[in-house]
């Protein structure tokens, strides 16, 4: 993979080996089941999503980011009673912005990382909106209020989440 | 076009697998799958519920491992608790039998069906969706325990919702608070009915109710049986809020009765019966005479008789037995419950001499068998029930005046 540059500095990318890349998104796909079963509050939380926006700016590779996002989605969806792809379309687009503008900015500042996760979330949550309200038909209501709490709970949680995943990457 | 596609590689890709999905969506909303599992679910399912599974026992191992065997006060006061409830229980099921007596005498008269849960398995509650807007639990028990979608997932409590696929080992449960469950609920006391549904943000509502009806907060929600899947008359919530709805019909929010959230433990319904209760004999027993047959008696002091025969004891006796027993007004009972002439059943009437023994007021009314409630009155004499309690029969009733 060819390293990438910006106007002002050498853009790092990353790789991970395949048991990484395959162990981090069943993980989290896995918590986001578990943890929920007695903590339901914790859905609030879209473990999936972060791990998305992790490996598409890591990777600074669109086509590697949308691909992850579409899968990681597929995976969310098919433990869902929704028709498999609502989740999917929602985080391949995530991928793909995430992996592009990884190439322009600088994601390894907590800051960057809070408001990028903030944006990409709500993002997310439009495109689902979307999604699941023109094309599968359901009754959603779009909740401001709910849609922001959510957004800042998963910005603080991607602070430290990507703190620990980056211990898992390499440079490539 | 090549060029276009190849100067805008990455952008191509993406347009490519949103337009894949969004045809394989198209497909899935235009042809759902009638209880059929596309390959990605079980896929999916297989790899993330064993874990779950595992994860589960292993802490339930370990909490039941800390509970029986290190942290026993919490068993001891639990056994002093759950002792006073059995005393409890067990004053509270006689009432409760008379009452399912009479009321099974009611449905027969009116012809009416009865649904009896005849069969439930038991799970626990592994996985849910992880998604707000897909209310599901995955429970550990599958097709390989013989459930099926449309299966009704209750708790104690209440209704937790359906079954909506089954894998071999797991199940997916709809909670009834999604906004695409829906149930016929019935409230208890004013026997309205509706249709309870999940709401977007995870409430349920019960829709359908004129809003011209009154429906009072605090009353309980029942399940109405329409829906074929629920068994008519389990708890489902209670009514707390009721507002008029913009268009003709009632806004009533209900807190179901069982906790959806946090939920770890169900039962699956997998067989319900419904049948026609049959006609019990007539004449229903009185919880109390029930009761006092099972509660230690003092023995039968024979009466004292006056010398004409009319005692004041006896006197008593006469008309409590007239009270209760047919063959001290003059009549007899059959076996079927239906009541006889004196002169057929060859009850001797009190004041005759050499009369059968009639069982004195003091002696317990009833005798239970294995089945249900006996009339005493069924027996040859009434002596079965005297025999039972330890005593030597009546000598003679006490109404009648002794032998010259």
């Amino acid at each position: 993979m060819n390293i990438l540059y910006t106007s002002r500095e050498q853009v790092q990318v990353y790789k991970f080996n395949l048991p990484a890349a395959i162990a981090i998104p069943l993980l989290a796909v896995f918590f986001q089941s578990f943890v929920s079963v007695h903590f339901f509050w914790l859905t609030i939380f879209d473990l999936p999503l972060l791990v998305t926006i992790f490996f598409a700016v890591s990777r600074r590779h669109p086509v590697a980011g949308l691909m992850t996002g579409g899968i990681i989605g597929m995976l969310q969806d098919s433990l869902t009673h929704l028709p498999i792809g609502v989740y999917g379309i929602a985080k391949t687009v995530v991928g793909y912005i995430g992996s592009s503008l990884g190439v322009k900015l600088d994601v390894e500042n907590p800051g960057s990382r809070f408001l990028m996760t903030f944006a990409f979330y709500v993002l997310h949550q439009a495109i689902f909106f979307v999604i699941a309200r023109g094309m599968v038909g359901q009754a959603l209501v779009f909740r401001w209020g709910h849609l922001l709490v959510g957004a800042v709970a998963n910005a603080f949680l991607a602070v430290p989440l990507f703190a620990i995943l980056d211990r898992a990457r390499s440079r490539s | 076009m090549d060029k276009i596609v190849g100067r805008h590689k990455n952008l191509s890709v993406l347009a490519a697998v949103l337009l894949l999905q969004i045809v394989l969506l198209a497909v899935q909303v235009k042809r759902p799958t009638d209880g059929g599992v596309s390959l990605i679910r079980v896929w999916t399912v297989g790899a993330i519920t064993p874990f779950e599974k595992a994860l589960v026992h292993a802490s339930d191992w370990v909490g039941d491992g800390w509970r029986n065997y290190v942290y026993t006060r919490a068993l001891r006061n639990e056994n002093e608790r759950l002792q006073d409830e059995n005393i409890r229980l067990r004053m509270e099921q006689v009432r409760m039998i008379q009452d399912a007596s009479q009321a099974e005498r009611l449905q027969a008269l009116l012809k009416f069906k009865q649904q009896y849960v005849a069969d439930t398995v038991a799970a626990q509650v592994v996985g849910t969706s992880g998604s707000e807007t897909s209310r599901l639990l995955y429970i550990d028990k599958g097709s390989n325990e013989g459930l099926e979608p449309d299966m009704a997932v209750i708790t104690p409590a209440g209704v937790v919702g359906k079954v909506i696929r089954v894998f071999p080992a797991t199940a997916q449960v709809l909670e009834i608070n999604d906004q695409s469950s829906g149930i016929g609920a019935i409230l208890e006391k004013s026997r309205l009915q509706g249709i309870l549904k999940g709401t977007p943000s995870g409430e349920t509502m019960l829709e359908y109710v004129m809003s011209d009806e009154k429906v009072e907060v605090g009353e309980r929600v029942l399940t109405s049986g329409g829906d074929r899947i629920f068994p008519k008359g389990l708890p489902v919530g209670t009514v707390v809020k009721v507002n008029p709805g913009e268009d003709m019909f009632l806004n009533i929010r209900v807190k179901p009765s069982a906790r959806l959230n946090g939920v770890e433990e169900v039962l699956v319904i997998t067989k319900v019966d419904e049948n026609q209760p049959e006609m019990m004999p007539d004449n229903p027993q009185r919880a109390a005479d029930i009761l006092a047959e099972r509660l230690p008696s003092v023995p039968v002091k024979p009466p004292d008789v006056a010398p004409d025969g009319q005692g004041a004891a006896g006197a008593q006796a006469g008309q409590a037995g007239g009270a209760q027993n047919p063959a001290a007004t003059g009549a007899a009972q059959k076996p079927n419950g239906q009541t006889v002439p004196e002169a057929k059943s060859g009850a001797a009437s009190s004041t005759k001499p050499g009369a059968k023994p009639v069982k004195s007021s003091a002696e317990p009314d009833v005798s239970v068998n294995g089945r249900g409630v006996k009339h005493v009155s069924d027996l040859p004499d009434g002596t079965v029930a005297a025999k039972k309690a330890g005593q030597k029969p009546a000598p003679a009733n006490t109404n009648s005046p002794p032998p010259r």
